[in-house]
């Protein structure tokens, strides 16, 4: 097959593929995975029986929410409602299509894998645009569900998410100047060439603009802080509350995956991407990038690639820390505190990385 | 062309945090409450009637299945009326025992309190951290009377049972812990940036309207107003023991919540020196065999976990009450739900009816 063919269409595809798979699958155990932390933090154990450890708990999961009886509620609109759960969950599954997972491209039977599925000069805008798509799902639920409490749980979470899209930006921008290029493997080769990660970038480590992110990203997602429209103890059920079975669990993968992406994205921005933990001390970067020197390049991939996945792992229990300790908020405060408190401070940390750019040259 | 009406919303009786039975139909305008009104009687037994028709001793069983998280309370006010009745000397130990019980109960009350507020909020790991330690006082109602939650403990004339062995020591090994646990709730909550905004100034009823209201309990005493009928009428031992009463200033959420977790270290306060100087001797006076209080009537009150609680007891001479009826303290603290609920938020409707620490089954009887 003609070399271009296989290079475009055939590597991409079965990237795709992979990414997707594995992605589902990790995204049905961060479930397992927050019952289980959480419950720790509790004092409890969380699920145990179906499996080791419950370890086949989501397959039990999996397999209820398809076997359960797929409600429509009278008089909502069919085509919207059904569209709603798909169309939340193909943004977060397409905006992985940027995501580098690793550093190093390998050669697999003659052709050249690259550990991204592909690597566009605006990464970043492409990944703030399609994660913005999501909030139409959470609209056309709410709305196609004719039913008092998904449209004010919908309409409280649209503007939710649009208000902290604005800090998410801001932080974002300042890496975009401290790297130079928007595209993702861009950023993570110039943290390697800055020699620190930009969160530790000296002289202004980019602490704020992580804090923001996160928080900004929390929102986002529906978490907790943030997550009164969704709130099982709240006046109203939320947007998804008439869904039932597949389409619900759509819902909760959709949300998960968003978890994960946010977790992908903090880890390429701020924390170096697939560059090992080295903790400052020098010369230890060259030995701790490829663990498996043997296997030459593809060892320096997978090397990357644990690297990426504990950094990942640390921002996915810092979620899950954050929702097992902090009470929600109010929905005007969560308004006030996104436009009134993460919108100047975004626009400062702005200015701040400017002034210490220009100073440093 | 575009105009706003008003939308009026059911806080159903089944939803998650309304504690109970309770259905609050809400008028709102876009987000704000215009008005809130409660309506109960989803959870109503008949208890009253079923007073009327027992003997005293069999109504004891149903007094705390009112209340069910204050059963002892409910328990000693009841008994306590019926002892006014007949005239009957309670025994100097039975009394600090019911003192020491009564406190254990208010503290669990209060955890179970503190639990569902917390969760309501969304502070989920509260609610078990409260819910281990309420384990522990259910623990030594168990051993004491055989159920955790209805105790039913208590006897016309004095106790039923002593303490039975190592339920002191076990008592006083839960009270050492209980500082360090109560600080953990602090920590988590007090200074909690999150925690603050969706409390202060949430639900503030001033003092002079609560009492017009006829609130009692940490509710009034949070908007400043110094009745606790532990000091003011004092029942059982209450007169010997040295114990503060922790008063609020602004009367809303916040203080509530600082109130009840301040008298749960005065209960502790209170236990501790029970269980030093509890008093040996008989734990059961003379009563008659049957229980036939002579005519007359007797309204006794207790200063209960949600407010007083009180009993209005008419005897006509026979074995059963002529009239039984129960004062209930969130039954009237209820009341006060759109005064508290008005003009403020949804969400704040399940921070102002987990504050107000309502239980439908003493609402409902």
């Amino acid at each position: 097959m003609s070399e271009t063919v296989l290079k475009s269409v055939v590597v991409p595809a079965l990237q795709i593929a992979l990414v997707v798979a594995v992605l589902l699958g990790c995204v049905a155990y961060l479930v397992l995975l927050e019952r289980k932390i959480i419950a720790f933090m509790q004092v409890r154990l969380g699920p145990r029986r179906v499996g080791p450890h419950g370890l086949l708990q989501p397959v039990a999961d999996i397999l209820k929410l398809l076997l359960k009886e797929d409600i429509l509620p009278a008089r909502a609109d069919r085509l919207v409602f059904y569209l709603a759960p798909v169309i939340l969950l193909l943004p977060a599954l397409v905006a992985f299509a940027v995501i580098p997972f690793s550093g190093t491209p390998v050669r697999v039977l003659g052709v050249e894998v690259r550990p991204w599925i592909t690597d566009i000069n605006v990464g970043v805008l492409f990944l703030l645009a399609i994660s913005s798509l999501g909030v139409y799902g959470i609209v056309m639920a709410g709305w196609a569900s004719n039913s008092k409490y998904p449209l004010l749980g919908a309409l409280r979470s649209a503007a939710q998410m649009v208000s902290y899209e604005i800090p998410l930006g801001l932080s974002v921008i300042s890496i975009l100047m401290l790297a130079q290029t928007a595209s993702l493997v861009g950023i993570v080769r110039a943290q390697a060439e800055d020699g620190s990660w930009f969160l530790f970038w000296m002289p202004y480590p980019q602490i704020v603009g992580l804090f923001l992110y996160f928080v900004s990203a929390i929102a986002e997602t529906n978490r907790a802080p943030f997550d009164l429209p969704e709130a099982e103890t709240e006046l109203v059920a939320g947007f998804h509350t008439e869904y039932s079975g597949m389409k619900f669990a759509f819902f909760f993968l959709a949300e998960y995956a968003n978890m994960i992406l946010v977790a992908c994205i903090v880890t390429v921005l701020f924390l170096g991407g697939w560059l090992p933990i080295t903790l400052g001390i020098p010369g230890l970067r060259g030995a701790l990038s490829n663990l498996l020197p043997f296997w030459g390049d593809a060892g320096a991939a997978l090397t990357g690639l644990l690297w990426f996945g504990i950094k990942v792992l640390v921002v996915l229990y810092l979620y899950l820390w954050i929702r097992a300790t902090f009470p929600r908020y109010r929905y005007d405060q969560l308004m006030r505190l996104g436009w009134k408190w993460l919108i100047p401070l975004g626009l400062a940390h702005l200015v701040v990385t400017g002034i210490v750019l220009l100073a440093a040259h | 062309m575009f105009g706003t009406s008003e939308m009026e919303i059911n806080l159903g009786p089944q939803h998650p945090s309304t504690h109970g039975v309770l259905r609050v139909k809400l008028s709102l305008d876009g987000e704000r409450i215009l008005d809130a009104k409660p309506i109960i009687g989803y959870l109503h037994r008949g208890c009253e009637k079923l007073g009327e028709s027992r003997a005293f001793p069999q109504a004891i069983v149903y007094t705390d299945r009112m209340d069910y998280v204050a059963a002892v309370n409910e328990n000693i006010v009841y008994v306590e009326a019926v002892e006014r009745l007949l005239g009957v000397e309670v025994p100097p130990r039975a009394q600090y025992m019911r003192v020491i019980l009564s406190e254990f109960q208010r503290i669990a009350s209060h955890l179970v309190w503190l639990a569902t507020h917390a969760l309501d909020l969304g502070a989920m790991s509260v609610f078990l951290y409260c819910f281990r330690e309420r384990e522990q006082i259910l623990d030594l109602f168990e051993g004491y009377c055989g159920a955790r939650l209805t105790t039913n403990a208590v006897r016309i004339g004095g106790m039923y049972e002593d303490f039975p062995e190592g339920w002191v020591e076990e008592a006083r090994r839960f009270l050492e812990i209980l500082p360090a646990r109560l600080d953990e709730y602090h920590k988590l909550l007090t200074k909690n940036r999150i925690w603050l905004e969706r409390t202060r100034e949430v639900g503030v009823i001033a003092g002079d309207v609560a009492l017009d209201y006829g609130v009692t309990g940490p509710c009034l005493r949070a908007s400043g107003v110094a009745y606790d009928s532990r000091k003011a009428i004092p029942y059982a031992a209450y007169r010997e023991f040295e114990f503060d009463i922790p008063l609020g200033t602004r009367g809303d959420t916040y203080d509530r919540y600082l109130v009840r977790m301040e008298e749960m270290r005065q209960s502790r306060r209170i236990i501790l020196q029970a269980l030093d100087r509890l008093p040996d001797g008989e734990i059961r006076g003379k009563t008659p065999r049957r229980i036939r209080p002579p005519k007359g009537e007797v309204y006794h009150v207790n200063e209960g976990p949600r407010g007083e609680l009180g009993v209005y007891l008419v005897s006509d001479g026979t074995d059963n009450a002529y009239r039984c009826r129960f004062r209930s303290p969130c039954f009237v603290n209820l009341q006060a739900l759109p005064e508290l609920c008005r003009g403020h938020l949804v969400a704040d409707v399940v921070a102002v009816i987990g504050t107000l620490d309502i239980v439908l089954g003493c609402i409902d009887r």
